[in-house]
């Protein structure tokens, strides 16, 4: 008979934990999120000996039971309910050889929850490096538990680990220690009070703010009256609690655990003396930094002129193929169009997504954090601010999700403020076409012009994002702890099927979860650009042939005429001229107004929308780029995309917020309104008033 | 004076003495930074902040600012 096991795999950062969830899985894994909070859920199914099935969920890295973010919240939510669907039925503490002294505090956490417990120790591979050897049996015996000695990255020991997991009814739920020693009296008072419940969950239940389901809530609500003692008091039990753990885990491992240092081979010192070196480290980021942005700039433009030219084919050979009719016109101008508009950006998320795995797996971008720390504090930020800034280069939603790990509110707070100034890569396909538009293409000492002016936008962005940082940290009174721990792991060579699994995951989530609102746009759009209420719009052929008659017209040229006096008409033209005079003095017409109000969804769209509007009544093959070319200003003539209201259109897009996702993922993190709205009046205000300036000069 | 993990320099080596549990969040006691231990001054960064430290055989990097709160005693 076949039967369904609960697993969760637990552990420290940097242990290989998700390595270990992945070997276990393979690809049978899925991501989402635990339900009302943006933490990352990871789960998946493996295949046990006997025909019994695993359901793995591998929980956020935490180095103990005492949680102290959002993530390491989700663990101990889980372990302490036992109503919970994913309630384990064993629990999988994944260590790692080099560090087991640390991993096993929070293994001797767990036992005392009583929960059956299994020891993983992961990268026996490098015991021989640092000339480590474990008496398993003793440790064994010591720690009350199985344990699976084993490389994922060997791939060794890992059918043993199932074999385990399968046995998993024979592991001992007795705790290694008694922690209730660190005051008897307090501990006993609690027991004689809740006889029913587990005294280490009443002790975590007391230090936390734990966020129960609501049958143990009620259980546990008379609790308060035994919070007679004062925070600091508490916190010096919890001193007296870890110390305790650490004598008995000491004393395990002084037997169980030989280390012959001279056997040890230190590549962490050598790599460390030059990443970490006070000129080189920096020389070797900014390096790093260069050839990221020359992938995602350089190397993805192949792909993504590819994807361009495909899709543009595409919807030729639709329109061609295809009977005439509106559906026919919804597939090839709305709906392939709007797909290309998604896919195109596919090559550089990945690329982006890549390089953050690489240096994440290989243990670098703890030593970038480590070198930035004091520079960024400078500006209100932390050195753990570098990744989202980098990230946000990507998108801005992942970017604020990895703030989490910054202690200090206050500097998470700033920046998550300040991270969608970073030139995310919806923004690009923006500058790009613009860019090509109004920048000569003429070089300069061999750097072309239309390249200067893309870094210059990335650093506008940057250095927008550090002097509103400044500012904001000048003006916030928000008194907050503001300490900092960052664990340097050792380097290691990042595994391929780490890093895949992680560019496949994130690439997905961007292109299923954007992906939904471009296309939806874009149909809603083709929607209101093929449709427009009365005369002007349903008899746009009779009007304009009738004002077009004394000139001899082809019919290319009088088809145009009404394709454009439709548009014009049409539900979407109507918008776009009422917030003409807003943005006139900008240098925009209406067309680029709508395109403004589309990228509210996402400002990717904007090439979209000018790809939809523009294609509306327009049977050429024309690129997108040469039809916005034709373009004429209506009001001051020549090209509408010039040099000045292209300018003034590149500075509006690298300032202005214009994304529902990140507002509504900083109204998330924040857990405000207050935040996501400061964002936007004071984002888009800026941009208003540098766009309306440049134009004005430039003109 | 007493020597506190900020007074390290390169390479050194030290007893953690005290630890002031107001000022040192629980993360890095649990990471091994208790009085007893062992301490080594791995790395500074420019300005000597922060410093790149082993406590305990766990690698880690806090600011100045906490480490002004761990008591040390220099061992050669």
């Amino acid at each position: 008979m076949s039967k369904q096991i609960n697993v969760a795999l637990i552990g420290n950062p940097n242990t290989g934990k998700t390595s270990v969830f992945n070997a276990l899985t393979g690809l049978n894994q899925k991501v989402g999120n635990y339900p009302g909070i943006t933490v990352e859920k990871k789960e998946g199914i493996c295949k046990l000996p006997r025909g019994v099935k695993a359901h793995i969920i591998d929980l956020p890295g935490t180095y103990s039971l005492n949680a102290s973010s959002l993530d390491e919240n989700v663990v101990i939510e889980l372990l302490l309910n036992k109503n919970d669907k994913d309630f384990p039925d064993v629990a999988v503490v994944v260590s790692d050889v080099e560090n087991l002294k640390r991993n096993l505090l929070l293994f001797t956490q767990i036992k005392d929850l009583e929960i059956p417990t299994l020891l993983v120790i992961n990268m026996a591979d490098r015991m021989k490096y640092k000339g480590i050897s474990l008496d398993i049996d003793y440790l064994e015996e010591q720690l009350n538990t199985k344990i699976a000695l084993i490389s994922t990255r060997k791939k060794e020991g890992i059918e043993n680990l199932k074999q385990l997991i399968t046995n998993y009814k024979d592991l001992s739920t007795d705790p290694c220690l008694n922690a209730s020693e660190i005051d008897i009296d307090y501990f006993n008072k609690l027991r004689q009070a809740f006889p029913n419940q587990l005294l280490y969950k009443l002790w975590l239940v007391i230090t936390q703010d734990v966020n129960f389901g609501k049958t143990n809530r009620q259980e546990i609500d008379a609790i308060n009256s035994f919070k007679t003692k004062s925070d600091s008091d508490l916190k010096r039990l919890q001193q007296k609690e870890t110390i305790k753990r650490y004598q008995f885990i000491n004393n395990a491992l002084k037997k169980g655990q030989t280390i012959d240092v001279l056997q040890a081979k230190d590549l962490r010192s050598r790599f460390d003396r030059i990443l970490t070196h006070k000129v080189w480290g920096y020389a070797i980021f900014l390096c790093i930094l260069l050839l990221i942005f020359q992938a995602i700039y350089d190397w993805s433009s192949v792909p993504m002129d590819f994807i361009d030219s495909s899709f543009a084919a595409l919807s030729e050979w639709v329109k061609d193929a295809m009977p005439e009719g509106a559906f026919t016109d919804l597939l090839a101008e709305g709906i392939i169009p709007g797909l290309g508009g998604i896919v195109i950006f596919i090559p550089q998320i990945a690329f982006l997504f890549l390089f953050i795995a690489i240096l994440e797996e290989s243990g670098y971008m703890s030593r970038v954090v480590f070198l930035m720390d004091r520079i960024m504090r400078r500006f209100g930020l932390s050195g753990k601010s570098v990744v989202p800034l980098i990230s946000g280069t990507a998108c801005a939603i992942p970017a604020i999700m990895a703030t989490r790990n910054i202690e200090s509110w206050k500097e998470r707070l700033i920046t998550i403020l300040v991270t969608p100034f970073t030139t995310c890569s919806a923004r690009l396909p923006v500058y790009l076409i613009i860019i090509s538009l109004v920048i000569p293409e003429d070089r300069f000492f061999g750097l072309s012009y239309q390249a200067l002016t893309l870094m210059l936008l990335y650093l506008l962005g940057f250095g927008a994002a550090i002097v509103s940082a400044y500012i904001l940290d000048k003006i916030l009174k928000i008194k907050s702890k503001t300490y900092f721990v960052v664990e340097m792991p050792n380097y290691k060579l990042p595994l391929f099927k780490n890093v895949a699994l992680t560019v496949i995951e994130k690439t997905k989530s961007f292109v299923f979860g954007a992906g939904k609102i471009i296309l939806a746009i874009s149909i809603v759009l083709w929607f209101l650009a093929s449709y427009g209420p009365g005369e002007n719009f349903n008899n746009a052929e009779e009007i304009v042939s009738k004002a077009y008659a004394s000139q001899n017209l082809t019919a290319d040229e009088l088809d145009h005429k009404i394709g454009s006096h439709k548009l014009e008409h049409s539900f979407i033209g109507i918008t776009g001229r009422a917030i003409e005079p807003a943005i006139r003095p900008l240098g925009y017409d209406w067309k680029i107004g709508i395109a403004l109000i589309s990228s509210f969804a996402a400002r990717e769209v904007f090439v979209g929308t000018l790809a939809t509007i523009y294609s509306v009544g327009n049977d050429d093959e024309d690129t997108i780029k040469n039809r916005m070319a034709g373009e004429v200003n209506p009001i001051l003539g020549g090209p509408l995309f010039n040099f000045a209201s292209g300018i003034s259109l590149l500075l509006f897009y690298a300032f202005a917020m214009q994304c529902m996702g990140t507002l509504a993922i900083v109204k998330r993190e924040t857990n405000s309104w207050k935040w996501p709205i400061l964002q936007l009046v004071t984002m888009t205000g800026f941009a208003y008033v540098v766009a309306l300036i440049a134009f004005q000069i430039l003109k | 004076m007493q020597l506190t993990l900020a007074h390290l320099k390169r390479g050194e080596k030290a007893i953690i003495t005290d630890v002031s549990s107001v000022h040192i969040p629980l993360k890095l006691l649990e990471m091994g930074c208790l009085p007893g231990n062992d301490v080594m001054l791995v790395q500074l960064a420019p300005f000597a902040d922060p410093m790149y430290l082993n406590i305990n055989g766990s690698y880690v990097a806090i600011r100045k600012e906490t480490a002004m709160h761990i008591l040390i005693e220099k061992i050669e």
